[in-house]
Protein backbone atom coordinates (compact mmCIF):
# COMPACT_ATOMS: atom_id res chain seq x y z
CA UNK A 1 0.00 0.00 0.00
CA UNK A 2 1.50 3.38 -1.26
CA UNK A 3 0.15 5.57 1.96
CA UNK A 4 1.69 5.76 5.52
CA UNK A 5 0.05 4.58 8.56
CA UNK A 6 -0.38 8.10 10.06
CA UNK A 7 -1.00 9.68 6.73
CA UNK A 8 -4.31 7.73 6.49
CA UNK A 9 -6.51 9.85 9.14
CA UNK A 10 -5.76 13.47 7.43
CA UNK A 11 -7.54 12.51 4.35
CA UNK A 12 -10.79 11.34 6.15
CA UNK A 13 -10.95 14.60 7.73
CA UNK A 14 -10.16 16.14 4.70
CA UNK A 15 -13.66 14.26 3.41
CA UNK A 16 -15.41 14.95 6.37
CA UNK A 17 -16.72 18.25 5.25
CA UNK A 18 -19.24 19.12 2.88
CA UNK A 19 -17.55 22.27 0.32
CA UNK A 20 -14.73 19.74 0.07
CA UNK A 21 -16.93 17.27 -0.50
CA UNK A 22 -18.60 19.14 -3.50
CA UNK A 23 -14.85 20.33 -4.47
CA UNK A 24 -14.11 17.00 -4.77
CA UNK A 25 -16.85 15.98 -6.67
CA UNK A 26 -16.37 18.62 -8.91
CA UNK A 27 -12.76 17.93 -9.41
CA UNK A 28 -12.67 13.84 -9.86
CA UNK A 29 -14.33 13.89 -13.26
CA UNK A 30 -10.32 14.54 -13.94
CA UNK A 31 -10.27 18.29 -15.62
CA UNK A 32 -8.39 20.79 -13.47
CA UNK A 33 -9.70 24.11 -12.30
CA UNK A 34 -8.62 27.52 -11.46
CA UNK A 35 -9.79 29.30 -8.21
CA UNK A 36 -12.24 31.28 -9.59
CA UNK A 37 -13.99 28.48 -11.56
CA UNK A 38 -14.03 26.17 -8.46
CA UNK A 39 -15.83 29.31 -6.28
CA UNK A 40 -18.08 30.57 -8.91
CA UNK A 41 -22.13 29.02 -8.07
CA UNK A 42 -20.55 29.02 -4.15
CA UNK A 43 -21.77 31.47 -1.52
CA UNK A 44 -18.00 31.03 -0.36
CA UNK A 45 -15.36 33.34 -0.62
CA UNK A 46 -12.40 32.88 -2.91
CA UNK A 47 -10.25 32.76 0.05
CA UNK A 48 -12.43 30.60 2.08
CA UNK A 49 -12.36 27.98 -1.29
CA UNK A 50 -8.52 28.40 -1.52
CA UNK A 51 -8.18 27.14 2.31
CA UNK A 52 -10.48 23.87 1.26
CA UNK A 53 -8.09 23.00 -1.14
CA UNK A 54 -5.20 23.66 0.43
CA UNK A 55 -6.60 20.88 3.10
CA UNK A 56 -7.23 19.11 0.49
CA UNK A 57 -3.76 19.32 -1.06
CA UNK A 58 -2.38 18.55 2.34
CA UNK A 59 -4.12 15.15 2.17
CA UNK A 60 -2.59 14.43 -1.45
CA UNK A 61 -6.39 13.82 -2.69
CA UNK A 62 -5.66 17.13 -4.77
CA UNK A 63 -2.64 18.95 -6.24
CA UNK A 64 -2.33 22.07 -7.92
CA UNK A 65 -0.42 22.99 -11.44
CA UNK A 66 0.62 26.40 -12.23
CA UNK A 67 -0.11 27.47 -15.70
CA UNK A 68 0.76 30.97 -16.13
CA UNK A 69 -0.32 33.41 -13.42
CA UNK A 70 -2.88 31.55 -12.30
CA UNK A 71 -3.17 27.82 -10.14
CA UNK A 72 -5.29 25.01 -11.26
CA UNK A 73 -6.28 22.20 -8.66
CA UNK A 74 -7.21 18.59 -10.14
CA UNK A 75 -7.83 15.60 -8.81
CA UNK A 76 -4.98 13.35 -7.71
CA UNK A 77 -6.03 9.91 -8.90
CA UNK A 78 -3.29 8.02 -6.60
CA UNK A 79 -5.78 4.94 -5.02
CA UNK A 80 -4.36 6.47 -1.56
CA UNK A 81 -7.59 4.27 0.45
CA UNK A 82 -7.68 0.99 0.21
CA UNK A 83 -9.89 -1.69 1.99
CA UNK A 84 -7.25 -2.19 4.50
CA UNK A 85 -7.00 1.74 5.42
CA UNK A 86 -10.73 1.95 5.74
CA UNK A 87 -11.18 -1.44 7.90
CA UNK A 88 -8.58 0.04 10.43
CA UNK A 89 -10.45 2.92 10.21
CA UNK A 90 -13.47 1.59 10.72
CA UNK A 91 -12.61 -0.92 13.75
CA UNK A 92 -11.11 2.43 15.46
CA UNK A 93 -14.02 4.01 15.17
CA UNK A 94 -15.95 0.70 16.90
CA UNK A 95 -13.98 1.30 19.75
CA UNK A 96 -14.43 4.62 20.47
CA UNK A 97 -18.20 4.27 20.07
CA UNK A 98 -18.32 1.01 22.26
CA UNK A 99 -16.12 2.85 24.74
CA UNK A 100 -19.30 5.80 24.83
CA UNK A 101 -21.81 2.56 25.29
CA UNK A 102 -19.91 1.54 27.78
CA UNK A 103 -19.65 4.95 29.77
CA UNK A 104 -23.32 5.22 29.25
CA UNK A 105 -24.95 1.86 30.42
CA UNK A 106 -22.52 2.00 33.15
CA UNK A 107 -23.17 5.68 35.17
CA UNK B 1 -6.85 -10.50 4.55
CA UNK B 2 -9.95 -10.25 7.45
CA UNK B 3 -12.94 -8.81 5.77
CA UNK B 4 -14.53 -8.53 9.15
CA UNK B 5 -14.18 -6.93 12.29
CA UNK B 6 -14.73 -8.27 15.93
CA UNK B 7 -15.19 -6.56 19.09
CA UNK B 8 -15.90 -8.02 22.81
CA UNK B 9 -17.09 -5.77 25.91
CA UNK B 10 -17.44 -6.29 29.16
CA UNK B 11 -19.96 -4.03 30.43
CA UNK B 12 -20.45 -3.99 34.05
CA UNK B 13 -24.63 -3.35 33.75
CA UNK B 14 -28.01 -6.01 33.52
CA UNK B 15 -28.47 -7.30 30.05
CA UNK B 16 -31.70 -5.25 29.98
CA UNK B 17 -30.33 -2.14 30.41
CA UNK B 18 -27.97 -2.97 27.50
CA UNK B 19 -30.78 -4.29 25.67
CA UNK B 20 -32.56 -0.82 25.97
CA UNK B 21 -29.23 1.08 24.93
CA UNK B 22 -28.75 -0.39 22.02
CA UNK B 23 -32.45 -0.70 20.58
CA UNK B 24 -34.00 2.28 22.45
CA UNK B 25 -33.56 4.71 19.10
CA UNK B 26 -33.13 7.90 21.77
CA UNK B 27 -30.25 5.89 23.87
CA UNK B 28 -28.64 4.21 20.76
CA UNK B 29 -28.54 8.44 19.59
CA UNK B 30 -26.96 9.22 22.69
CA UNK B 31 -24.13 6.94 22.85
CA UNK B 32 -23.57 6.36 18.82
CA UNK B 33 -24.09 10.30 18.25
CA UNK B 34 -26.97 10.11 15.61
CA UNK B 35 -30.31 12.05 16.20
CA UNK B 36 -32.63 9.34 15.20
CA UNK B 37 -36.24 10.28 13.36
CA UNK B 38 -38.33 7.34 15.17
CA UNK B 39 -37.97 3.80 16.82
CA UNK B 40 -35.83 0.77 15.31
CA UNK B 41 -38.17 -1.45 13.86
CA UNK B 42 -37.25 -4.98 11.97
CA UNK B 43 -37.44 -5.15 8.34
CA UNK B 44 -37.79 -0.99 8.04
CA UNK B 45 -35.10 1.30 7.06
CA UNK B 46 -33.86 3.87 10.05
CA UNK B 47 -33.11 7.58 9.46
CA UNK B 48 -31.55 10.07 11.01
CA UNK B 49 -28.47 12.96 11.12
CA UNK B 50 -25.05 12.00 12.44
CA UNK B 51 -24.26 14.31 15.33
CA UNK B 52 -20.09 13.01 15.51
CA UNK B 53 -18.35 16.14 15.12
CA UNK B 54 -16.99 16.30 11.87
CA UNK B 55 -19.58 14.20 10.15
CA UNK B 56 -22.51 15.77 10.81
CA UNK B 57 -23.50 16.36 6.68
CA UNK B 58 -23.75 12.16 6.67
CA UNK B 59 -27.46 11.30 6.84
CA UNK B 60 -27.58 8.17 9.20
CA UNK B 61 -29.55 5.14 7.39
CA UNK B 62 -29.75 1.74 8.32
CA UNK B 63 -32.00 -1.53 7.14
CA UNK B 64 -33.18 -3.19 10.35
CA UNK B 65 -32.70 -6.71 10.71
CA UNK B 66 -33.11 -8.78 13.27
CA UNK B 67 -34.16 -7.46 16.92
CA UNK B 68 -34.30 -10.86 19.25
CA UNK B 69 -34.74 -9.23 23.07
CA UNK B 70 -31.99 -9.13 24.63
CA UNK B 71 -29.99 -11.56 22.12
CA UNK B 72 -29.37 -10.26 19.11
CA UNK B 73 -29.84 -6.59 17.33
CA UNK B 74 -28.42 -6.53 14.06
CA UNK B 75 -29.02 -3.90 11.13
CA UNK B 76 -26.98 -3.07 7.35
CA UNK B 77 -25.48 0.33 6.41
CA UNK B 78 -23.45 1.76 3.98
CA UNK B 79 -20.44 3.86 3.87
CA UNK B 80 -20.41 6.25 1.21
CA UNK B 81 -19.27 9.55 2.75
CA UNK B 82 -21.96 11.14 -0.03
CA UNK B 83 -24.28 13.10 1.83
CA UNK B 84 -27.16 12.26 -1.29
CA UNK B 85 -26.06 8.48 -0.57
CA UNK B 86 -29.34 6.06 -0.77
CA UNK B 87 -29.11 2.81 1.34
CA UNK B 88 -31.26 0.96 -1.12
CA UNK B 89 -28.60 1.66 -3.94
CA UNK B 90 -25.56 1.17 -2.16
CA UNK B 91 -23.37 -1.40 -0.79
CA UNK B 92 -23.74 -2.10 2.44
CA UNK B 93 -22.42 -4.01 5.67
CA UNK B 94 -24.07 -5.92 8.27
CA UNK B 95 -23.38 -4.86 11.77
CA UNK B 96 -24.46 -7.58 14.92
CA UNK B 97 -24.50 -6.94 17.99
CA UNK B 98 -24.85 -9.99 20.63
CA UNK B 99 -25.72 -10.19 24.48
CA UNK B 100 -24.66 -12.49 27.09
CA UNK B 101 -25.05 -12.67 30.13
CA UNK B 102 -22.13 -12.72 32.33
CA UNK B 103 -21.91 -12.66 36.57
CA UNK B 104 -19.88 -9.26 36.26
CA UNK B 105 -22.84 -8.36 33.72
CA UNK B 106 -23.25 -8.46 30.23
CA UNK B 107 -20.74 -9.76 27.45
CA UNK B 108 -21.59 -7.44 24.19
CA UNK B 109 -19.81 -8.85 20.89
CA UNK B 110 -20.03 -6.46 17.84
CA UNK B 111 -19.36 -7.82 14.56
CA UNK B 112 -19.62 -6.21 11.27
CA UNK B 113 -19.17 -8.29 8.18
CA UNK B 114 -19.68 -7.32 4.46
CA UNK B 115 -16.46 -5.39 3.68
CA UNK B 116 -16.17 -7.41 0.73
CA UNK B 117 -18.98 -5.22 -1.19
CA UNK B 118 -17.17 -2.46 -0.62
CA UNK B 119 -14.96 -0.98 -3.58
CA UNK B 120 -11.76 -1.60 -3.19
CA UNK B 121 -10.84 1.93 -3.77
CA UNK B 122 -13.42 3.95 -1.61
CA UNK B 123 -12.53 7.52 -2.92
CA UNK B 124 -12.11 6.40 -6.51
CA UNK B 125 -15.52 4.95 -6.36
CA UNK B 126 -17.14 7.66 -5.16
CA UNK B 127 -16.41 9.83 -7.87
CA UNK B 128 -17.03 6.92 -10.58
CA UNK B 129 -21.03 6.65 -8.83
CA UNK B 130 -20.77 10.05 -9.25
CA UNK B 131 -20.36 9.97 -12.69
CA UNK B 132 -22.42 6.95 -13.03
CA UNK B 133 -25.51 9.17 -11.47
CA UNK B 134 -24.79 11.71 -14.70
CA UNK B 135 -24.98 8.98 -17.70
CA UNK B 136 -28.36 8.19 -15.59
CA UNK B 137 -29.66 11.14 -15.72
CA UNK B 138 -28.55 11.34 -19.36
CA UNK B 139 -30.28 8.19 -20.10
CA UNK B 140 -33.23 9.89 -18.40
CA UNK B 141 -33.23 12.85 -20.28
CA UNK B 142 -32.98 10.22 -23.63
CA UNK B 143 -35.67 8.00 -22.48
CA UNK B 144 -38.17 11.18 -21.84
CA UNK B 145 -37.32 12.78 -24.96
CA UNK B 146 -37.93 9.13 -26.93
CA UNK B 147 -41.61 9.25 -25.62
CA UNK B 148 -42.53 12.33 -26.12
CA UNK B 149 -41.33 12.48 -30.05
Amino acid sequence: MAIKRQARAPIFAALGDDTRLLLVTKLCGGQPYSISQLTQGSKLTRQAITKHLRVLERAGIVHSVRTGRESRFEFDPQPLVGIKEYLDFVSAQWDQALYRLKSFVEN
Amino acid sequence: MSDRIEKRIGLKAPISRVWRALTDYREFGEWFRVKLDGPFVAGQISRGQITYPGYEHIKWQAIVQKMEPERVFSFTWHHSFDPNADILKEPTTLVEFRLEKVAAGTLLTVTESGFENLPDNLRLEACRRNEGGWSEQMKNIENHVAKAS
